[in-house]
Formats: C-alpha cells, sequence, structure tokens
C-alpha cells in the first residue's frame, strides 16, 4: 500500500445519507451513481426489447398494436443508446479517469454533479412520454422526418426536451474529461504513457463534443418545424427531409464510435493483465483510434445509400467506410498479438473481453459488408442491419462494460465477486446472445425489413429462436445484479492488486479505493 | 470458380455455424441472401459471396492463432510470458494487406454501383408513389400510360393481422405479402421507377430485384429492374413509415409481352367505366352509396380508424363524433382537405368513392346524419 494514499484516506470519509448522493462532487460517488443509473435504464430499455421479442415470437399480432409496437422500437433504442451504453462508460471514465492518471478528482467536481444529476429528469421525462394522450414517439430511434415531425404523436416535443438535456449531460461530462486529462496528469504521466482507456476517452470526449450539437441542432429544427411554422424538414413548404437524415447521421455516425472507443480502451486494459505481457503495439493502437474517429466524421451517408444521393456521393462514402477496416484490423491484430506467447489465464473480465473480440469483430464483419453500397441496396434496413448493429453494440459495446464491472468491481468494493455467479452469467449470456441475434442474419438476407410488428410464416422459425434468445439474455442479466450486489456486500477480500501482476496506478491503491486518492500527486516514471 | 460450387460451399459454413448456435437443421434456401431474378441481384449476391468467402477467410485466420495461443500460452500449461510488445514489420503488413484487399472489392462494387444507378434508356416509366400505407402506380408511357391504381394489403392478410384476430396466419396464402392489386411489369424491358412519397418516407424493395430506394415527399428517386423470368415477385416497404409500416407490401407481376398488352387493355378500360359512373350526375340510394362505401372504407380508412369506427391512439373514433354528427360539409371538407396527420383525400379518390365512403361513416356503427351525394361532393372541391 503506498504511503500517499493511505494519508489521503485518513482525511475524511463519504458523508452520510441521501444528501451524499444528492450533493456529491466526488468523482467515485458520481461514477457509482452513472453506473446504476444505466444498469436501471438497460433492465427498462431490456424490458421493451422483450416486448418487442414477444410479439415477435409467432406470425401474426398477439400482444400489442402496431402503434404501441412502434413506441417500443423507438424507445428501446434511446433508452439503451442515451440511457445506458452512454452513461455507463462516462460512470466508468468518472471513476477510473482520475485513479488511472493519478488526479485527486474531476477538474470540474460540481459540473460532473450537475451533469450526473441532469441524467434521471431526462429519462423520466424521455419516459413519461409512454403515458401521455397519443403515446410515446413511435418513429424510430433515428426520428426521420417527416414522420417524426408532421405525422408524430404530440409527446414528441418532450422527447425533444428530453435529448437536449442529454446532450448537455454529455457535453459537460466531456468536457470534464477533457479538462481533466489535459491538466490534472501525475508529474510523469506523459500523454504516450496514459493507459488506454483515458486515451479512448479523451478521443471520445472530443467526438462527443463534436456532434452532440449537431444532435440538439437537429431535434431543434424538428421543434421548430412542429411548433413554429418552419419548414426545415418539410418538403410541402420548401424543407428537405434528406437534410434531417444527412444532420441526424453526421451525429449517428460518431456517435456509434462514441459507444465503441472506450470499449476498445477496457479491453485493452483486460487483455495484457491476464496474458500477463505488455499490450502490442501501444502507439498504433492510439493512432488507429484517432484514424477511426477522424474518419467517423466522412463516412455518415453510407445509412443512406438508398436516398438516392448522386453516385459520386455513394462512392465517395462507399470508399471511405471500408477504410474503416483497416485501423479497426489494426487493433484487434494488436490484441491478438498481446495474447501471442503470453502468459493466459481466463478469469471472468478476460473471458469476457475474449467474447468481445470474437463477437464485435463478428459485427464488424457484417459491417464491412453493409459498407459495399451495391449490397447495401439488398441488407439496408433488413434484420442484417439489425444484427450487425446489436453485434458491435451488446457484444461490442456492453460486453466490454460488463468485463469491466468484472474487472474493477474489486477495486472498488474491496470484495471479489462470487465466481459461481459470475460463470454463469457469462456462459449464459454468451450462448443466448448468439442465439438471439445470429438467426438475425438469416431473416435479414431471406428479405425481412426491420421494424415491423409482423411478418410472413416463412420467417417465424427463425423469429421463435430469436425470441428465446432474447428472454434467455434478458434474465441472464439479472444474474449480473444478483453478483453485483452480493459483491458489494461482501465476499473474499480483495488485495490491492486485485489481479496477478496488474499494472495501473489504481492497482496501487487499497482496496476498496479510498474516498478520496491521490490528494498528493504519485512519481509516474 | 463456379457459383454453384461456391454456393453449396456457403450454405455448408452457413447450416454449420447455425448447428453451432441452435442445433436444428433447416431448409438451405433462408440461409443465404437470395439470388434473385435480375443482373443486379445476381450481382449482388456474386459480391456478397466473395466479401462472406473474405470475411471467413480472415476470422478463420484470426481466430485460429487467438484459439491457438489460448490453448498453448496458457498459465496452466506453464507457459512464460515473452517481452516482446511491437514488431513494425509485422504492423505494416497488417496494415497494408486489409488496404489490398478493400481495393480489391473496391472494384467489383463500383462497377456494381454504376450499373445499379444507370436507369437511362428504360423502355417503360412507372411513378411509384408512397402513401401512409399503400402505394400508387402509375404507368407514364408505353402500352398502359394513364393506367394508374393503388395497391394495398389484399383483404384476407387485413383481417388475420388485427390484434388477437385467432386467425390461423399460416393458413393466409402470402400472408403479409399479398396485395388487393398487383403491379403489372413486361418481361425483358428496361422498367424505370419514379419512386416519390404522398406523406412519409417509404422504400419500395422487392428482393428478387436486387434493390430498394427510397420513396421521399419532395423528392423523385430513379431506379430500375429488367427481369426475364415471367413470375410473380414479392416485398415490402423497408423503411419505417408509421403504424402500418409492416402492412404494405409490394407485389409485382413480371407478364409476357402479349400478356402485359392484353392486361393493360383491361385496365384501360375498367378506369374509363368508374371514371364514367363517377361523373354520371345520377342520385344514388343509400344503400348504394352504403355497400360501395364499406369497400373504400375498408380499403382507405380503416388502417387509422379502425373497421370499428372507434379509431385507435391518437387516431379519433367516428362513432357519434362532433364531425360526423355536425353539417356535412365539414365532414366533407376534411375527407376532401386533410386535417393534421389526416391525409387529403380528394386527389386518390372520385367524388363517388368520396360520398360513398362520407356516407358510409355517418350511417354506420349506429350513427344516423343523412346521406352525401357525389355532386355535394363535387361542389365542395
Amino acid at each position: 500500500m503506498s504511503t500517499v494514499a493511505a494519508h489521503a484516506d485518513d482525511h475524511h470519509g463519504a458523508p452520510k445519507g441521501l444528501t451524499r448522493w444528492l450533493f456529491t462532487t466526488n468523482h467515485k460517488d458520481i461514477g457509482t451513481l452513472y453506473l446504476w443509473f444505466s444498469f436501471a435504464m438497460l433492465l427498462v430499455g431490456g424490458a421493451f426489447a422483450m416486448v418487442i421479442r414477444l410479439e415477435l415470437l409467432e406470425p401474426g399480432m398477439q400482444w400489442v398494436d402496431p402503434n404501441f409496437f412502434n413506441s417500443m422500437t423507438t424507445m428501446h433504442g434511446l433508452v439503451m443508446v442515451f440511457g445506458a451504453i452512454m452513461p455507463a462508460f462516462v460512470g466508468l471514465a468518472n471513476w477510473l479517469i482520475p485513479m488511472m492518471i493519478g488526479a485527486p478528482d474531476m477538474a470540474l467536481p460540481r459540473m460532473n454533479n450537475w451533469s450526473f444529476w441532469i441524467l434521471p429528469f431526462a429519462g423520466t421525462m424521455l419516459l413519461s412520454t409512454m403515458f401521455m394522450e397519443g403515446g410515446g414517439p413511435n418513429f424510430g430511434w433515428t426520428f426521420y422526418a417527416p414522420l417524426s415531425t408532421t405525422y408524430a404523436p404530440a409527446s414528441t416535443d418532450f422527447f425533444i426536451f428530453a435529448v437536449h438535456l442529454l446532450g448537455f449531460s454529455s457535453i459537460m461530462g466531456s468536457i470534464n474529461i477533457i479538462a481533466t486529462i489535459i491538466n490534472m496528469r501525475a508529474p510523469g504521466m506523459t500523454l504516450m504513457k496514459m493507459p488506454l482507456f483515458v486515451w479512448t476517452w479523451l478521443i471520445t470526449a472530443f467526438l462527443l463534443i463534436a456532434v452532440m450539437p449537431v444532435l440538439a441542432g437537429a431535434v431543434t429544427m424538428m421543434l421548430t418545424d412542429r411548433n413554429f411554422g418552419t419548414s426545415f424538414f418539410n418538403a410541402a413548404g420548401g424543407g428537405d427531409p434528406v437534410l434531417f437524415q444527412h444532420v441526424f447521421w453526421f451525429f449517428g455516425h460518431p456517435e456509434v464510435y462514441i459507444m465503441i472507443l472506450p470499449a476498445f480502451g477496457i479491453v485493452s486494459q483486460i487483455i495484457p493483465t491476464f496474458a500477463r505481457k505488455r499490450l502490442f503495439g501501444y502507439s498504433s493502437m492510439v493512432y488507429a483510434t484517432a484514424s477511426i474517429a477522424f474518419l467517423s466524421f466522412i463516412v455518415w451517408a453510407h445509412h443512406m445509400f438508398t436516398v438516392g444521393m448522386p453516385v459520386a456521393g455513394e462512392l465517395f462514402f462507399m470508399y471511405a467506410t471500408v477504410l474503416i477496416a483497416v485501423p479497426t484490423g489494426v487493433k484487434i491484430f494488436n490484441w491478438v498479438a498481446t495474447m501471442w506467447k503470453g502468459s493466459m489465464t481466463f478469469e471472468l473480465p478476460m473471458k469476457w473481453a475474449l467474447a468481445f473480440v470474437i463477437l464485435f469483430t463478428i459485427g464488424g464483419f457484417s459491417g464491412l459488408m453493409l459498407g459495399i453500397a451495391p449490397v447495401d441496396f439488398q441488407y439496408h434496413d433488413t434484420y442484417f442491419v439489425v444484427a450487425h448493429f446489436h453485434y458491435v453494440l451488446v457484444t461490442g459495446a456492453l460486453f466490454s462494460i460488463i468485463a469491466a464491472v468484472y474487472y474493477w468491481l474489486p477495486k472498488w468494493t474491496g470484495h471479489m465477486y462470487s465466481e459461481k455467479l459470475g460463470n454463469f452469467h457469462f456462459w449464459a449470456s454468451v450462448i443466448f446472445v448468439n442465439i438471439t441475434f445470429f438467426p438475425q442474419h438469416f431473416l435479414g438476407l431471406a428479405g425481412m425489413p426491420r421494424r415491423i410488428p409482423d411478418y410472413n410464416v416463412a420467417f417465424a422459425d427463425f423469429n421463435y429462436i430469436s425470441s428465446i434468445g432474447a428472454f434467455g439474455f434478458g434474465l441472464a442479466q439479472l444474474v449480473f445484479m444478483v453478483m453485483v450486489i452480493k459483491c458489494i456486500k461482501g465476499g473474499e477480500k480483495a488485495t490491492d492488486e486485485v489481479w496477478e501482476g496488474a499494472e495501473g496506478l489504481e492497482f496501487e491503491i487499497p482496496s476498496p479505493a479510498p474516498y478520496h486518492t491521490f490528494a498528493t500527486p504519485p512519481e509516474v516514471k | 470458380m463456379s457459383v454453384s460450387k461456391l454456393k453449396k460451399a456457403a450454405i455448408g459454413l452457413a447450416t454449420l455455424v447455425f448447428l453451432m448456435t441452435s442445433g436444428h437443421a433447416w431448409a438451405d434456401k433462408v440461409l443465404n441472401l437470395r439470388e434473385g431474378v435480375t443482373e443486379v441481384s445476381q450481382n449482388a449476391y456474386d459480391l456478397h459471396m466473395i466479401v462472406l468467402w473474405i470475411m471467413v477467410a480472415i476470422a478463420v485466420g484470426v481466430f485460429g492463432v487467438m484459439f491457438y495461443s489460448m490453448y498453448a500460452h496458457r498459465k496452466s500449461k506453464g507457459a512464460v510470458a515473452a517481452e516482446f510488445h511491437e514488431n513494425h514489420r509485422v504492423e505494416m503488413i497488417w496494415t497494408i494487406v486489409p488496404f489490398i484487399i478493400l481495393i480489391g472489392l473496391a472494384i467489383p462494387a463500383t462497377k456494381n454501383l454504376l450499373l445499379l444507378e444507370d436507369a437511362s434508356n428504360a423502355d417503360v416509366t412507372i411513378k411509384v408513389t408512397g402513401y401512409q400505407w399503400k402505394w400508387q402506380y402509375e404507368y407514364m408511357d408505353g402500352e398502359a400510360e394513364g393506367v394508374k391504381f393503388f395497391s394495398s394489403l389484399d383483404s384476407a392478410s387485413n383481417k388475420a393481422r388485427e390484434l388477437n384476430s385467432g386467425a390461423d396466419v399460416s393458413a393466409v396464402p402470402n400472408y403479409l405479402l399479398g396485395v388487393d392489386k398487383h403491379l403489372a411489369i413486361p418481361t425483358g424491358k428496361k422498367v424505370r421507377f419514379l419512386v416519390t412519397s404522398n406523406d412519409v418516407i417509404h422504400a419500395w424493395w422487392v428482393p428478387d430485384f436486387g434493390f430498394k430506394k427510397d420513396a421521399i415527399p419532395g423528392y423523385i428517386n430513379e431506379t430500375w429492374t429488367k427481369v426475364d423470368t415471367v413470375g410473380t415477385y414479392r416485398g415490402q416497404c423497408a423503411e419505417l413509415c408509421g403504424k402500418d409500416h409492416g402492412f404494405m407490401p409490394v407485389v409485382v407481376d413480371v407478364m409476357a409481352d402479349n400478356d402485359f398488352s392484353s392486361w393493360a387493355k383491361d385496365q384501360k378500360a375498367a378506369m374509363a367505366a368508374a371514371a364514367a359512373e363517377a361523373a354520371s350526375d345520377k342520385t344514388w340510394t343509400k344503400a348504394e352509396l352504403m355497400a360501395k362505401g364499406e369497400k373504400v372504407y375498408a380499403a382507405n380508412c380503416a388502417a387509422c380508424h379502425q373497421a370499428t369506427g372507434k379509431g385507435i391512439g391518437p387516431f379519433p373514433s367516428l362513432v357519434g363524433s362532433p364531425m360526423v354528427k355536425g353539417e356535412a360539409a365539414g365532414h366533407i371538407g376534411i375527407v376532401l382537405k386533410g386535417k393534421n396527420a389526416m391525409p387529403p383525400f380528394g386527389a386518390q379518390l372520385n367524388d363517388l368513392d368520396l360520398a360513398a365512403v362520407i356516407t358510409y361513416e355517418r350511417n354506420n356503427w349506429g350513427n344516423d346524419f343523412g346521406i352525401v351525394q357525389p355532386k355535394d361532393v363535387k361542389a365542395a372541391r
């Protein structure tokens, strides 16, 4: 145990009661709040997914009407993207970045509190639309105009305001992360010595600052189209519905990398620990992350190959899109090379990280296929796309978050998790997630469009399998919750190092991490 | 390398993968992309297979190394970690080789895309307009010039797809893939489609033709097909377009030349007869209007206001509502010109159909608020 950290610990512990959480400016408390909030949203968004898969279990309409089904697909997407995945990464950033760079806290602790506390209100506002007259948003998480403007239910204005609030939260969170990383690194912690999780988050934060205002612009134009007689997206008034898609995807494509770059960082922390070998190609990892971030700004229209762009535009976006395979490939090759000639063990974080590498790569393969424009005219808007983005977002982003929780939970709580529950959670998740999403490739190729509540009997078998998988995957996440709660309450004591040979400043402080750490910066050699 | 060999291998592999995930064997047809019946769809299929195989090869290589490493370089087998953590030569190779593979893919992809987007020198042009939730087809030239009709989900599917209809949907032929009036095109002719929309964005898609195209209000998108095989081809709307997005299929009959000619002749005759009927200044009886109105209502209004007339969600009830109770002129005005989410039907339906449907709405489900004649509608236009 470092004497510096022990000394910091004596100052004062956490305050007690509800106000601890309400008024906290402590990065660890705020990280915890973010993580619990995102887990709650995971369950809510998951419940919506269960409704979708229940209706799709068999052909014919058995459970919900088509309008409510559309609300479910919309809310599932919005809640998972803005409520579950993004806040979970911000929560991890809050917990880990100060500990990894040897800072006492985030640079802007009060703003940090505000960034979090906006979220429950935004989330509540978004979910409350479900109970409004005319139903909740029903136009998909991509909310294409004019379906989301002229033809949308009245509750859409609440959705717009919720998106604005979520945007404020994300932007403030990113500013905080950038300010912390730039200004608060311990002496000797040069940029190229930073752990990759910190690097990927630094780049992600810049992406967020660049694109969240674009999303805010898109929803603001929707708001004025709906209420103040403008015609940004209304062709009848001289506007352009395709403009909406350009603006949305200029936000939306960087957004999907916002949800995967921190995942790359997490996996790059975990694999070297359990391979007991330094990360292969550290600097190429940094450059690859930066290249992916740059490319993310010039590929947005690959979501729009069928809107009738000029051929030159389609060609440009196709070439730029497939180019992303190069830096992404570099990352995967680096992880494999890290394992090569290592001395591997397979504790749960490693299991999740390996599942990430394999399954995310499958999502990457289908992504490359989708990038080939003339074939995308077949794949576009089918279940093939649904399969693709669930492989990258569930087995990619979500798996990395779960891997991170297993990896750092002993550091946060001071206890080891239950191996038995953890193993059950892992195997159930990996098996069911593939039963859920792999058959969706076949459905899409066979011609089933996405976002339909009912289908021809030709699609029945695979939908049935997919639904069964989804129910299993959903239940498995309840095991995850039990595992986490048990680990907080007690369990085998974790050592300070937690994992044999784990590197990084966060493993030099005691487990559980004291309420205040690095009040005096450590010396990084 | 022959396509059939590729295909067999692909099916084998896909089946294997599937067996691993589910433990069932299935008909091979549904596992892979359809080859379709046009040059464009065949190109898409071939390119799909090439990319798929490259992906499979890379997967075998990368995952092979990874699994070998997981097996051989594990601590429990006494493996001691090596020290290396970079190698510029290897890193260069795995940056450059994928780049070269991508160039190899970009060449056929570019060629296919240029073909797909070249709608010039078409023999027949058909305008396709998306509506919530049906398609309108209009022949712009050729033998069927002037033929114009709506194509909506067929009534058997439409009844079976009601919530808790209790219908056995596997007994409904082409469930959700059948329409009341099929689009017809001649074989061997290059058919150009001008795709647009009347309300929200839709996408017109027949998988066997190998493309989809968005139907966007304010835009006229161009695409084309040329089918040499006579047959009936089915597809669906591919862009979320509201409540009944899943219920607006596309059905195309590809006909031999002479069949197409006689089809065109029949369509023109039927259109002329309907126009004459609507234009006559006959005064219709309530029973006649109600019978006609019921059909028009089912095809145009029931999706939102429901067969029961009670509406659903944001769509208002017509049973004893202020509108049906009020002056007929107000009712006619809303149906003709629309209001908020209610589309204007003035351009879609003729005076007779409008009079019939309004009469139906004012006198069905216990309503009793008088009949409307075609001349009333004409006067309100």
